[in-house]
């Protein structure tokens, strides 16, 4: 039952951080939350579909099949952040002036809300695949079956507590620092899934690995224990990254900041 | 909206698709879970060269075969099996584990097929 919640709400875990970061973020913009909770609901029918494909051999979300779909989730993923990103560093200051006034909310259009809500469907599709595929398994498995179905709920109730005590704590910093917070905190977090979606394109044999493992600091911080999940999902920490990971989080680091900090290079 | 987000989907799912790898060749070396155990919980592999691995899924439940060392994770269909590159690698222990059921683990070792121990 215990290894159930813990594999259940590694699954969770990934999804209801990246939730909250962007929830954490949106903040101040009209109907963010009506677009959230639709890309969790398409993410959820998504998961399901892609379960169903991935736990059916020879078909189209088998072996490669599926590393290059999670490659393509993940760098549409990197796409929306790095767009929210780039929207925020130009409508920060309005968006802070509005959460001085109290109540008031930034008409953004339509802009951002579609990438909280590609970016949460994202999120949520992906991790939530994996959790469907585990959640049939033992379903499947007939013995043991209501203890560990009360284990899964157990994880997945922590992993979505987890999101839930994230975006707390971030509704606790103060206005000021707020949206700076929040874009380096997506900055980093482009970054990690963005060397992630490398993994998968190496793995595909889309692109060369250009060495695995060229460091290794599992004995520093193992990537399995709970600290190195967090930062995993968070900044992307790999205890033994491959060459291609780390090009990719770099180049994604870069990208990102030369646009959000393009604007102010304009007008001074 | 949802719309065009599905045809996205359908889109990516089927340019993919197509490029997926067929299944296992001859000769490949293969990794098989049977009775929640891998056999074999050691594969050596050489160094320096791509190797395509084949994991057979002989259990009924499905497995995610992850490895945070080589970057590596594909679900294994119940009674089924996907083909995986690994390397080319240098010499040294590269873990893996079944996501799905993290007591069940394993290791890729690459070294040279000369020269013994």
């Amino acid at each position: 039952m215990l290894a159930t919640a813990v594999i259940l709400f590694r699954e969770v875990l990934e999804a209801a951080l990246i939730v909250a970061i962007v929830l954490g973020a949106s903040r101040g913009i009209a109907h963010r939350g009506r677009w959230v909770s639709g890309g969790v609901g398409l993410g959820l029918l998504g998961a399901s579909g892609v379960a169903y494909l991935a736990s059916t051999a020879s078909s189209l979300l088998s072996g490669d099949g599926q590393a290059l779909f999670n490659a393509a989730i993940l760098l549409t993923a990197v796409g929306m952040l790095t767009w929210h990103n780039v929207w925020m560093s130009a409508h920060a200051r309005e968006l802070r002036a509005e959460l001085n006034a109290v109540g008031a909310e930034v008409q953004a259009g339509s802009k951002p809300l579609t990438a909280l809500l590609l970016i949460t469907a994202m999120a949520v599709m992906r991790e939530g695949s994996e959790a469907v595929l585990f959640l049939w398994a033992i379903a499947a498995g007939g013995e043991q079956a209501s203890s560990m179905s009360l284990g899964a709920l157990a994880g997945i109730a922590v992993g979505v507590l987890a999101g839930v005590l994230l975006y707390r704590g971030l509704l606790r910093i103060p206005v000021r620092h707020f949206f700076t917070v929040t874009s380096w905190m997506i900055l980093f977090l482009a970054a990690g899934l963005s060397a992630q979606a490398a993994g998968f394109l190496n793995q595909a044999g889309w692109l060369p690995a250009l060495g695995h493992g060229i460091w290794n600091t599992s004995r520093w911080l193992d990537q399995n224990s709970l600290s190195g999940q967090l930062l995993h999902v968070l900044v992307g920490y790999t205890a033994r990254p491959s060459g291609i990971q780390v090009v990719f989080y770099l180049a994604t680091l870069l990208v990102i900041l030369a646009l959000m900090y393009r604007p102010r290079w304009r007008s001074m | 909206m949802a719309l065009a987000y599905r045809k996205r989907f359908l889109f990516v799912a089927m340019m993919w698709g197509v490029l997926s790898v067929a299944a296992a060749a001859e000769g490949d070396p293969v990794i098989s879970i049977h009775n929640r155990q891998f056999e074999p919980g050691e594969l050596t592999i050489a160094p320096g060269v791509r190797t395509r691995v084949v994991i057979r899924n002989l259990d009924a439940m499905p497995a995610e075969f992850e490895s945070y060392d080589l970057s590596r994770e594909v679900v294994v269909p119940a009674h089924g099996e996907v083909a995986v590159f690994v390397g080319p690698a240098e010499a040294g222990r590269y873990e893996f584990f079944n996501d799905f059921n993290h007591d069940m683990k394993g290791v890729i070792i690459v070294k040279p097929a000369t020269g013994g121990r």
